[in-house]
């Protein structure tokens, strides 16, 4: 019969004993435990900035970029031959049954002023869907219509950080300002997005409907041009459907033979950030797994500490198993105390490990999270450790002779 | 039958490529309520015998039935719970734990016997007070001298209520004074709680306060006389 608490007690009398020695065997598990957590929240940190990233983008995006990324192993320079047109996205929303909505983008760059304040920043022209298509609520005021697109209206959304630099303190629903000098309304604010992937600020920009931008602010070489068509597939299921719907209705409108490339290209954006949410995970596996690398070594450590322990009490031993103690009471008394220690220094790692991410995301700030999931993974495991090197120890005492363990000197 | 009968034993170490005979067939009989003395030069075989009749070690050949139970055929653990039920060991070097209580020395044998801790408490107390050291329970062992050592050990032999109790040379660490008084206890305990003491010793003066000597010379028994 096997008395645990008793197990227990005698073990952290033994580790008492020693204490200096428990403490370094203990440190080795600390920091084996710390480390694993720290990495975790690094690269689970990291991941998680991916995935707001890629619902700040919208979801379900596709993009139709002119040009073709290869032409007969010559790079065609996408972008280098504008081929788009507000027609082609008409059409796209109008026969491919995947895709939910549809926005052009005609952008560019321009200096925009607002009383004696002035602004450069990014104009996209485009129609009313792109705040469906990016997932972009408005913060105050209307957004424009598709009236307001048909007729070229003057009047404008603007991004929050647009608003700060412009406005300060003054509400700007009704203002007017002046984009390369055509003066324009402003009917709405945009809510705060944030970074996008590539590290730009989305909210430093303006929309305007497609038509005003190429009537009055960017000049196309033919009439109805635009820059980009980003679309929104119904589902990520629809992904894959919807991209094909749209290259072949384009091929077809863009009249491209059957041997030909295409003069434009289909990204899936959404696919793209999903993979480098992919990698982030990988990359969250590999941290932790070189992390739980000093986790091993510190058990090391513990099944060295504990053969010298056996070694050191071998009359104990001898003493015990002389009034009794048989096999498993021998055993389990050591591999408890590998346990407590191994514990021990698992809680101990885990405040290193929690204060430690902590830190760095003051120190170099990069997003942290430290998820309970890594927390229980990582007691979890040091008990484990434990139990593992404390095993061969436990193995040898119990293995002992009990007269010559007697004897022993 | 008697509490300890020994049949043949022999026993044999190998040494790398020469064989030792330790024992060469040994018979024994000691009846319950006996005070034996187990006598002979160092090498002549008694430790081994002891060991043997202690449920410390196996016989190489031969049958030993302690309490008619056959321990010739048990395992580890087997013999390990006999050795905590029915048998006491006082040894020479005394064996406390160091670092531990004289209580929870005494304690010791019945934390393998799955006694709850109050019990346990309890019994240590009283076997302390037959060796009277009941106020000496929280002195760890380098706090008492060689005598009281003994006597906590002697309180660990008693504590499961083993009929035997096995001492080796256990007045071989302490003084003429001490050594009487530790022979006085073992003497009461055969006495007065009938247990059968079997004790090795090579000091005459010892061995004069049992009731039978055995002597050993090269594996064998050479005399067996009750007095």
């Amino acid at each position: 019969m096997i008395n645990i608490p008793s197990t227990f007690r005698i073990s952290f009398r033994a580790l008492k004993v020693n204490k200096m020695r428990s403490a370094l065997t203990m440190l080795g598990i600390i920091i084996g435990v710390a480390a694993v957590i720290t990495m975790l929240a690094v690269g689970t940190g990291a991941s998680r900035k991916i995935s707001e990233q890629i619902s700040s983008i919208g979801s379900n995006l596709i993009m139709v970029l002119p040009g073709a990324t290869t032409s007969g192993g010559v790079r065609m320079g996408a972008g280098t031959q504008s081929t788009l047109t507000i027609g082609d996205a008409d059409a796209i929303q109008k026969e491919c049954n995947a895709v939910s909505d549809v926005a052009p983008v005609l952008s560019g760059v321009a200096q925009v002023v607002y009383g004696h304040q002035n602004w450069s920043t990014g104009i996209t022209g485009t129609t009313p869907s792109m705040l469906i298509v990016r997932d972009w609520p408005l913060a105050s005021g209307r957004s424009f219509t598709d009236r307001d697109v048909r007729s070229a209206t003057k009047v404008c959304l603007l991004g929050q950080t647009v608003v700060d630099g412009l406005f300060g303190d003054t509400d700007p629903i009704g203002q007017v300002v002046r984009i390369k000098k055509v003066p324009f309304i402003v009917i709405g604010v945009l809510a705060i997005k944030g970074q996008s992937p590539h590290g730009q600020d989305q909210d430093d920009s303006i929309y305007v409907p497609v038509t005003t931008a190429q009537k009055k602010l960017f000049g196309t070489p033919f009439p109805g041009m635009v820059r980009i068509i980003m679309v929104k597939a119904k589902s990520s299921e629809a992904l894959a459907p919807a991209e094909k719907q749209i290259n072949d209705l384009l091929r077809q409108r863009h009249h491209i033979g059957q041997k030909q490339e295409s003069d434009f290209t289909v990204r899936n954006l959404t696919q793209i950030m999903e993979t480098a949410e992919q990698s982030a995970k990988v990359m969250t596996l590999l941290l932790g797994a070189i992390a739980s690398i000093s986790l091993l070594v510190g058990g090391i450590g513990i099944m060295n500490i504990m053969l010298v322990s056996v070694t050191e009490r071998t009359r104990e031993i001898g003493i015990r198993m002389a009034v009794g103690a048989k096999t498993w009471d021998i055993r389990l008394q050591f591999i408890v105390e590998a346990v407590t220690l191994s514990l021990i220094g698992g809680i101990a790692g885990i405040v290193l490990g929690i204060s430690g991410s902590k830190g760095l995301t003051i120190l170099t700030d990069w997003s942290t999270t430290v998820s309970p999931v890594a927390i229980l993974l990582s007691f979890g495991f040091s008990g484990l450790v434990g139990v593992f090197f404390g095993f061969y120890p436990a193995y040898k005492a119990s293995l002992l002779d009990p007269i010559d363990a007697l004897r022993y000197e | 039958m008697a509490i300890i009968e020994a049949q043949e034993i022999t026993k044999v170490y190998s040494l790398g490529d020469i064989d030792v005979n330790a024992l060469i067939g040994v018979s024994l009989a000691i009846e319950k309520d006996e005070f034996v003395a187990i006598m002979g030069p160092s090498g002549s075989g008694k430790s081994t015998f002891m060991n043997i009749l202690g449920c410390l070690d196996k016989p190489t050949s031969g049958k030993y039935f302690l309490e008619n139970i056959d321990i010739s055929d048990l395992n580890r653990d087997k013999l390990a719970a006999i050795r905590n039920k029915k048998i006491g060991f006082v040894f020479q070097g005394f064996n406390l734990l160091p670092r531990t209580s004289a209580l929870e020395n005494v304690e010791l044998p019945m934390l393998y016997d799955g006694i709850s801790a109050k019990e346990r408490k309890e019994k240590a107390l009283e076997a302390l007070k037959k060796v009277g050291l009941e106020d000496r329970g929280d002195h760890h062992p380098n706090q008492l001298s060689g005598g009281q050592q003994q006597r906590v050990a002697i309180a660990r032999a008693l504590v499961n209520n083993a009929p035997i109790i096995f001492a080796d040379e256990p007045t071989g660490n302490l003084d003429t004074k001490t050594s009487v008084e530790i022979m006085k206890i073992l003497v009461e305990l055969n006495t007065q709680s009938n247990i059968t003491i079997i004790l090795v010793t090579h000091e005459d003066n010892i061995a004069a306060y049992s009731r039978r000597i055995i002597k050993f010379l090269d594996g064998c028994v050479i005399s067996d006389e009750i007095r």
